[in-house]
């Protein structure tokens, strides 16, 4: 059996996943404290890979990094590099895909702390800053991890955007998703049962550990 | 000295209210307000503490101006010498009971002021429990810990005890009495509780509708009319008995009961569960020795 595609699509959630833990908590932290009236545009942005077809995304995404597009040709001429087939494509479409499972767990989780945590912190001395690392961030560990495995399990589930966008080169940007299509277009039912089972069987124990921690958490809190 | 001039809009139950609020305190007092809800004493704290911010006014203090209007200052809540106690303590539930505290040091500021604080709250025992675990008195006496670590100018209570029950609250004001002697920050005590008002503050305010309708030494403010007794309690009646031609009033002064004798007239406009001052202006005192 080819182990390169399992590999690779680990490889890219946990990117992916780290990725979008650093750009989300600033943007979650955002939309939970903004009064902003350009406040629903940027849920919605973020909310739309929720419910668009993951080929719509993927495709407008080629058509904007193809080299025959302005801005994926200044981006093979002056940074020399393609986004188009190719793996740093893979991540930051997923990072974009995945957006909304990492960003709405912590902005629901930082909305729900009462509003005198952050005030007690402010009135302490302490900058907006230090006050999410230190006391936000640390009083909602559920949401984060919820976060966390919800972005790597749906970046390990893509299907759509990484067709569009990755095609099905071996070693760069065939997953195991796109392995498993492939596999059984050309009829080869054993190896795609190997791929399949072994995403079932990842997923299954990654949501049901989410499950069993948060679970406990919240009993050990609330009990 | 503080001088306060805070005007704004608010949105009350009974519709828009408008909030003024100019008055000067004194650094190193006591002063608590009071009102019926929905009467801006919370905004009022609120405003002083940068967390809110008034449509229009100056917040003085000493020489530092915190807010004034007209020269579009607004100095951010970090940068006010201030600590505020909330209703609901506001601890970080991700730290522990001494945590919590040295959270509150500035940088460079030396330790050791943890240690005197939690000795003060009696609470060194708990330091290394988060504060979940701990009862309400406990929790608000490391809020109040917290609080003083940075010995602020000015201490802010937002109806602190009013989530105890009665005994925990007199050993609460107990704490904040001796913290205040000790520290001496200028206190603005938000209550609605008179005899934790009488017992804690030097000055009293009476807000209604967001105008100050009274200022004045508590018991003036409170009881109205001088009394000029030499003793006097703040209590509440727990029973009324008749017994031929007088009443006898059975009211709750701390934790004690105590029994007064009170006639037809007095007894007009009383009944269980009122507040009331007991005051005695000549009397002959019993003075025994108990240690």
């Amino acid at each position: 059996m080819n182990w390169d595609p399992l590999i690779l699509t680990f490889q890219l959630a946990t990117i992916t996943t780290l990725i979008l833990f650093v750009v989300a908590i600033p943007l979650a932290n955002w939309l939970a404290f903004t009064r902003s009236k350009w406040k629903p545009i940027v849920e919605t942005f973020v909310s739309m890979p929720l419910v668009l077809p993951p080929t719509v995304l993927g495709f407008y995404m080629l058509v904007a990094f193809s080299p025959s597009n302005r801005f994926g040709n200044w981006l093979e001429a002056y940074l020399g590099i393609s986004l188009v087939f190719s793996f740093l494509g893979l991540v930051i479409a997923s990072v974009i895909y995945s957006l909304p499972f990492m960003v709405q767990p912590i902005q629901s989780g930082l909305s729900n702390l009462s509003p005198q945590l952050r005030e007690a912190s402010y009135v302490l001395g302490k900058s907006k800053w230090t006050t999410l690392r230190k006391v936000l961030l640390p009083s909602i560990k559920p949401s984060l991890l919820t976060g966390i495995v919800l972005s790597f399990a749906h970046t390990v589930g893509e299907f759509g955007v990484v067709l569009m966008i990755g095609g099905n080169i071996p070693g760069q940007t065939k997953v195991a998703s796109i392995a498993i299509y492939d596999e059984v277009e050309s009829l080869n039912y054993a190896a795609a049962n190997n791929y399949s089972m072994i995403l079932f069987v990842t997923t299954f124990t990654i949501l049901l550990s989410v499950y069993l921690v948060n679970g406990a958490y919240v009993r050990k809190k609330y009990s | 000295m503080i001088d306060l001039r805070l005007e704004k809009i608010l949105d009350a139950p009974s519709g828009k209210m408008n909030l003024v609020f100019e008055e000067k305190i004194e650094s190193g007092q006591f002063v608590a307000i009071t009102g019926k809800s929905g009467s801006g004493k919370t905004s009022i704290l609120r405003m002083i503490a940068g967390l809110l911010q008034a449509d229009t006014g100056h917040i003085f203090v000493g020489n530092h101006t915190w807010y004034a209007k007209d020269k579009k200052i607004l100095v951010a809540p970090q940068k006010r010498k201030i600590a505020y106690l909330f209703q609901d303590y506001a601890l970080f539930p991700n730290m522990t009971v001494r945590q919590n505290l040295e959270y509150a040091l500035d940088l460079k500021q030396s330790k050791e002021i943890v240690d005197e604080l939690l000795q003060a709250v009696e609470l060194e025992q708990m330091a290394h429990r988060k504060p979940q675990t701990l009862s309400g008195g406990q929790q608000q006496r490391v809020a109040l810990a917290r609080a003083l670590v940075r010995k602020p100018d000015i201490l802010l209570l937002d109806e602190p005890l009013s989530a105890l029950d009665q005994e925990m609250r007199s050993t609460m004001q107990d704490y904040i009495l001796q913290l205040h002697r000790r520290y001496a920050p200028t206190t603005i005590l938000v209550s609605h509780d008179r005899s934790e008002i009488l017992k804690l503050a030097d000055e009293l305010i009476i807000l209604e509708d967001g105008k100050v309708q009274k200022r004045g030494a508590p018991i003036d403010v409170i009881s109205s009319a001088k009394l000029g007794g030499k003793f006097t309690f703040m209590g509440e009646v727990v029973a009324i008995e008749q017994q031929e031609f007088l009443y006898i009033l059975t009211i709750l002064i701390g934790r004690d009961l105590v029994k007064v004798i009170a006639d037809q007239e007095e007894l007009e406009d009383l009944e269980i569960g009122n507040k009331v001052v007991v005051s005695s202006k000549a009397f002959n005192p019993i003075v025994e020795k108990i240690l």
